[in-house]
């Protein structure tokens, strides 16, 4: 488990997340799911390439699932992109990194 | 140089790698995504042979993942981008930039799901419109979902789904279903499974939270409904992940490959295995079948020609 993908709970989510000012990209996932253990991997690679600029997170939707449904999850792998609090953008499934990359480009701008 | 690439993780890929690599040739296996391919988005195997109760479809991919490696197989990840032959050397591009070169080449990439293409279907991905049940459906309980198609993984699906959902629709575009027998008599004798004969599906609809509902069109009388479900769910069968190969190998019209009983096919030293294959049946038991023969069949075509 890295420190560069913090596991976010229903206690940290609120304080990591939406009270950040920069961009935050968070994974929800579940232990139950194939793709997710394609995703997660690489959201550990991209945290390590942004760290500074890019805050990393991830939400397991079995133990938080306020959080899945505040956020309308409905599949997972999603990774949402967050800046000042509000919801930039999001993805479902397994992307490729370079999908990710240009995302996370295009919204630092 | 490598004796044998297999491209692909799933059960004939992993079945291709174990028989290489214990028969000592040097072999490598690329997976793109994740080890065990489709199996893994499958809850329960119960016609894979050996196991008497069943196995998680995880549980067996990561069972012949270990096996094949015990061997000696090595597994690399990556996107296969380009494939070539030069001579007799096959060489197989990974990403774009990684090359490796091999004396056999195993195709074993396998299928994707098919879409509908009908609108609604890409607006609301992952947003209640999904492809894998185990995947997503914890994510609707108590609500109801539609499961478009009439086959065996819409019918298998649909009944899992019911272990979350309150009601199940299978939506299928015939009077009958193509599904295994048993899992028609599971279906039809459980009481949250609703059949939906002769319809069509025309779009998905929903609101920013997620799909609401799916429009449908009865094909025998046009009369069209709507059904308020908050999940789509589809399993319209599959095509073969031959993109790739641009012409290499001759492809039948629905672009899977085609082989011999050998599992060769057009290109001298290029096999095929698994659901990527032109064949009646897409099972695992089958599928590691071919890649038994397919394995035997490159080692026999090294022998000869290397």
């Amino acid at each position: 488990m890295s420190d560069a993908v913090a596991n976010l709970t229903n206690d940290t989510f609120d304080s990591v997340v939406l009270k950040s000012q920069g961009l935050v990209m968070v994974d929800f996932w579940a232990t139950w799911c194939g793709p997710c253990k394609i995703v997660a991997p690489v959201v550990e690679e991209l945290a390590k390439e942004y760290a500074g600029r890019v805050t990393f997170g991830k939400v397991n939707t079995d133990e938080n699932p306020d959080l899945a449904s505040r956020y309308n999850i409905r599949g997972i792998p999603t990774l949402i992109f967050f800046k000042e609090g509000k919801v930039l953008d999001q993805v479902v499934g397994a992307v490729p990194k370079a999908q990710l990359k240009s995302k996370l480009d295009s919204h630092l701008g | 140089m490598h004796d044998v690439i297999i491209i692909g993780g799933g059960p004939a890929g992993l079945t291709a790698g174990l028989y290489s690599s214990r028969g000592k040739l040097k072999s490598l296996l690329i997976e793109q995504g994740l080890i065990g391919g489709l199996v893994t988005t499958t809850e329960w195997v119960e016609n894979y042979p050996g196991f008497e109760e069943g196995i998680l479809g995880s549980e067996l991919a990561r069972k012949m993942e270990k096996q094949a490696t015990r061997f000696g197989l090595e597994i690399i990840n990556g996107s296969v981008t380009g494939v070539s032959i030069d001579g007799k050397t096959k060489r197989v591009v990974v990403d774009g930039d990684r090359q490796y070169d091999t004396r056999a080449l195993i195709l074993a990439t396998g299928a994707h799901p098919r879409k509908l293409k009908i609108p609604g279907e890409d607006e609301f991905r992952g947003k209640g419109v999904s492809y894998c049940a185990t995947c997503d459906g914890a994510f609707f309980k108590g609500e109801n979902i539609a499961v478009v198609g009439g086959g065996d993984s819409a019918v298998q699906e649909g009944i899992f789904l019911t272990k979350f959902a309150k009601q199940v629709y299978i939506i299928h575009r015939r009077d009958k279903l193509r599904a295994e027998k048993i899992l028609q008599e599971r279906a039809f004798a459980n009481r949250q499974i609703e059949f939906v004969w002769d319809t069509v599906s025309e779009k998905i609809t929903g609101d920013d939270k997620g799909v609401t509902a799916i429009q449908l069109r009865n094909s025998k009388d046009d009369r069209r409904s709507v059904l308020d479900v908050q999940g789509v769910f589809i399993y319209v069968g599959y095509n073969p992940n031959t993109e790739f190969l641009a012409g290499l190998a001759n492809l039948d019209t629905d672009n899977y490959i085609v082989t011999d009983s050998n599992m060769s096919t057009s290109a001298p030293g290029v096999f095929a295995a698994g659901d990527v294959r032109s064949k009646p049946s897409k099972q695992i038991a089958t599928a590691v079948g071919d890649a038994a023969t397919a394995a035997i069949a490159a080692e026999k075509y090294i022998e000869e020609n290397f």
